[in-house]
């Protein structure tokens, strides 16, 4: 069943995307609910998709597999892996995220930067998964780079909601919820509808590709580096005996 | 927990008071980047006060960076982590006493770069006596994410340049509540929320530190 799925996991994603953009650029009327409206509103089909894996999915789970990490019963390098794996794709996701909304910014404020609570605080998530890449380059020794990288993962777990509302409460420009209002309703409906929720569906599902790709390439290079200091090791004993 | 604390701090302000680092680099640094903030504003704009408070925040977070970066190097210096180690002590109370240490510091410094505010960047007097509290506490919740970022950067490759990363991004909440409610004193306005922002942030820090800054002395 797991295998199945495994192997279902791409076809499925790349069908999904293929139908988020026929649908977003040739079937769906241009949009007027976006600030900015027309075929800018298509940007609706990607940005907010892109926006939620990277701010929640993968954030979360480098927070979940950091917290496993550190639960000492929890703890093994499977966990290590999948934390900065997901922090490598979260990158991908936070600079898309911050290119689209760029692109939807420039004819909707006139500029392609504008201290908007949502860009700033994307920007300031991003700079922190930038860090914790950085953390983990700064240490060859897998152990402590775990034990390190699974302790800043909390901390940006904490610095999230901080970063979050200090932002929000300086100032914000941008468009307020569109699709799920904050008194529950939906105001999307028909063939746009659709559209965004398989556009979720179908980056969701990207993050998870990518994610299981990165994390086997990970498994793959620790298994290669082993192989090689262990013959490395036969090649000096055989030289000392 | 608090008799370690109590011992980590004295240590670490015995040490600062005896290499007097804080009063000759650090102070002078802060004095210095706050002239050179009123430089880069120019004439016409270095005497506002509606620039001051985000010009002294700026300033005490590149001063901050160097004191935590010296704290945590206090930890690393050739035999010290072995001896914290054979001595056994709570790993709480070590952050807790790191966290006290490095906060007095700051405060310090705080106090004689909101000095040079009212002197260089013309904030009043008043107002700045009345943000004073906020002041000290966004200085301690930076205390308390100083100590943490310091550790995780300690030992590893090129921590002076590792934990500016690491760190300002988490210093970005406190540098914003801190600015608004210096804002909030010298011209007035809501101030609860930042209040929240600095409170949430100082917890979550303890918190966070308190639990697993153990972790990070296994390192």
């Amino acid at each position: 069943m797991m295998k199945i799925t495994q192997r279902l996991l791409g076809p499925v994603t790349l069908a999904l995307l293929a139908f988020t953009v026929v649908m977003g650029l040739w079937i769906t009327p241009p949009d007027t609910l976006l600030d900015g409206g027309g075929n800018y509103g298509r940007l609706l089909y990607v940005h907010p998709a892109l926006a939620w894996v990277a701010l929640y999915v993968s954030f979360g789970t480098t927070t979940i597999a950091s917290g496993l990490y550190l639960w000492r019963r929890t703890r093994s390098m499977t966990m290590d892996r999948i934390a900065s794996c997901a922090m490598e794709v979260t990158t991908l996701f936070i600079a898309l995220t911050l290119i689209t909304g760029s692109i939807w910014g420039r004819p909707t404020w006139g500029v392609w930067w504008a201290w908007d609570a949502r860009l700033t605080s994307t920007a300031i998530l991003g700079v922190l998964a930038l860090g914790y890449l950085a953390l983990r380059r700064a240490n060859d020794d897998p152990a402590d780079r775990a034990r390190r990288s699974a302790v800043y993962g909390i901390l940006i777990a904490v610095n999230i909601p901080i970063i979050h509302f200090s932002v929000v409460w300086w100032k914000t420009l941008h468009q307020q919820a569109t699709v799920l209002t904050a008194t529950g309703q939906v105001s999307v409906h028909g063939s746009l509808l659709l559209t965004l929720l398989v556009s979720f569906v179908a980056f969701t599902l990207l993050f998870a590709w990518l994610l299981r790709a990165r994390y086997r390439l990970e498994v793959s290079r620790d298994t290669a580096r082993a192989t090689q200091q262990a013959s490395a090791l036969a090649q000096r004993q055989r030289e000392g005996a | 927990m608090i008799r370690v604390a109590w011992l980590v701090a004295r240590k670490d302000l015995a040490i600062e008071a005896r290499s007097r680092v804080l009063l000759w680099q650090v102070l002078p640094f802060g004095a210095l980047s706050l002239l050179l903030s009123g430089l880069a504003l120019g004439p016409n704009d270095a005497g506002k006060s509606t620039s001051a408070p985000g010009l002294f925040y700026l300033v005490t977070l590149f001063t901050a960076l160097l004191m935590i970066h010296r704290a945590s190097e206090l930890e690393h210096t050739s035999g010290t982590r072995e001896s914290v180690a054979t001595l056994g002590l709570d790993p709480a109370g070590v952050f807790l006493g790191k966290t006290l240490a490095l906060t007095l510091e700051l405060w310090v410094t705080g106090i004689v770069l909101l000095a040079g505010s009212v002197l260089i960047l013309h904030t009043a007097l008043i107002g700045t006596v009345h943000a004073l509290p906020s002041v000290l506490v966004t200085l301690g919740a930076m205390g308390a994410a100083g100590t943490m970022y310091g550790a995780l950067t300690a030992g590893v490759d090129g921590p002076a340049t590792l934990l500016p990363i690491l760190t300002l991004p988490a210093f970005a909440p406190l540098l914003v509540a801190g600015e608004r409610s210096f804002s909030a004193a010298l011209h007035g306005g809501a101030l609860w929320e930042w209040w929240v922002i600095v409170v949430v942030a100082l917890v979550g820090y303890l918190a966070v530190g308190v639990l697993l800054y153990g972790v990070l002395e296994e390192s």
